[in-house]
């Protein structure tokens, strides 16, 4: 593995890859949601690309379709210091259905990631072992950080609060 | 002090006073504050807690985490709608008589945090009796805050449960 490079990844995946872009020495592929999976497990088996160093989710709402764009960068620890290696992953899924699989089986420190997403975007991981809200109370209902979502509405928050202070909290 | 509110000279050794002046004059002295901490003005009331500053030097050192031997409830920090029900809750597990400081801008209004997480204020759920501003305030603020408490004690008092 210590031969890597970038274009035999960019071989590997050609069929999987939709388009990528490099920004200062950060590449990004655009790949199908109904993949992630398959292409993760390649990137963490083949690639050596071991770390999930983050999950989250971006709202495009009103700049983009299809709306909503889940990114996932992942780290390859190398023997030598240039031979780290960071890639970005993201797919794109839209608002109707806005979903898509979990990586929990590949790396199971995406658990949490996954629910943090979850609960701030609304966006269903299918396949996750225990999808609840992480941060909010788990009466919430809306997604805080979709952009039709105003931030200053403390109105929801109040409901489970007063919901809580009638059940004796937490 | 308390225990002069109206003395009787006696002749030596003695002097009458009432128990709830007494009563008043104990509590002022020994408050024992609960800290609800949760963010960075926990800091400055450690410091305030610590040598440097010494609370104890008001009576007012032993930090006690267990609501059940507290009076003193001082909240520092952000308190967001899914901590206002805990701290509610330890709020009402302190034994009469009680009472709050608002430490810190978010705990006096929300500071910064204008969003749908954070409570406005902790009077929205608590009857708070002296708050504190700053962004975070300094140990002697809230020194200042344990002074004005003892005088309040000292003017109102506490009924005698």
């Amino acid at each position: 593995m210590s031969n890597f490079s970038l274009e035999q990844l960019n071989g590997r995946l050609e069929s999987y890859i939709k388009s990528s872009s490099e920004f200062r020495g950060e590449t990004t592929y655009f790949v199908a949601p109904a993949k992630i999976v398959e292409i993760l497990k390649i990137l963490k088996e083949e690639f050596g690309f071991t770390y999930l160093v983050d999950l989250t989710a971006v709202d495009f709402l009103g700049i983009k379709t299809p709306r909503f764009e889940i990114v996932y960068y992942l780290h390859r620890f190398g023997e030598e210091y240039d031979e780290n290696i960071r890639v970005r992953i993201k797919a794109q899924i839209t608002e109707e259905n806005a979903a898509i699989d979990s990586v929990t089986s590949i790396w199971i420190g995406a658990d949490w990631l996954e629910r943090e997403v979850f609960d701030m975007f609304g966006i269903v991981f299918k396949g996750h072992p225990d999808l609840r809200r992480i941060l909010m109370p788990e009466d919430y209902d809306e997604y805080p950080l979709r952009k039709d979502f105003d931030v200053r509405n403390r109105e929801p928050s109040k409901k489970s609060f007063q919901k809580a202070l009638r059940e004796g909290g937490y | 002090m308390g225990i002069n509110a109206a003395p009787t000279a006696g002749g030596e050794g003695f002097l009458t006073t009432t128990v709830n002046s007494v009563a008043n004059w104990g509590r002022k002295n020994s408050l024992w504050p609960m800290p609800f901490g949760t963010a960075c003005c926990a800091i400055e009331m450690m410091g305030a807690l610590a040598s440097r500053f010494d609370l104890s030097r008001f009576g007012a050192e032993v930090a006690r985490f267990s609501p059940r031997q507290a009076d003193l409830m001082i909240v520092s920090g952000t308190i967001t709608y899914k901590m206002a029900s805990v701290c509610r809750k330890i709020y009402e597990q302190m034994p009469e008589p009680k009472w709050v400081i608002a430490m810190g801008s978010c705990t006096c209004g929300g500071g910064p945090f204008d969003s749908y997480a954070v409570v406005q204020g902790i009077d929205e759920f608590l009857p708070v009796d002296v708050y504190i501003g700053g962004c975070p305030p300094r140990p002697e603020a809230l020194i200042d805050a344990v002074i004005k408490i003892q005088k309040k004690i000292d003017i109102e008092g506490a009924p005698i449960v």
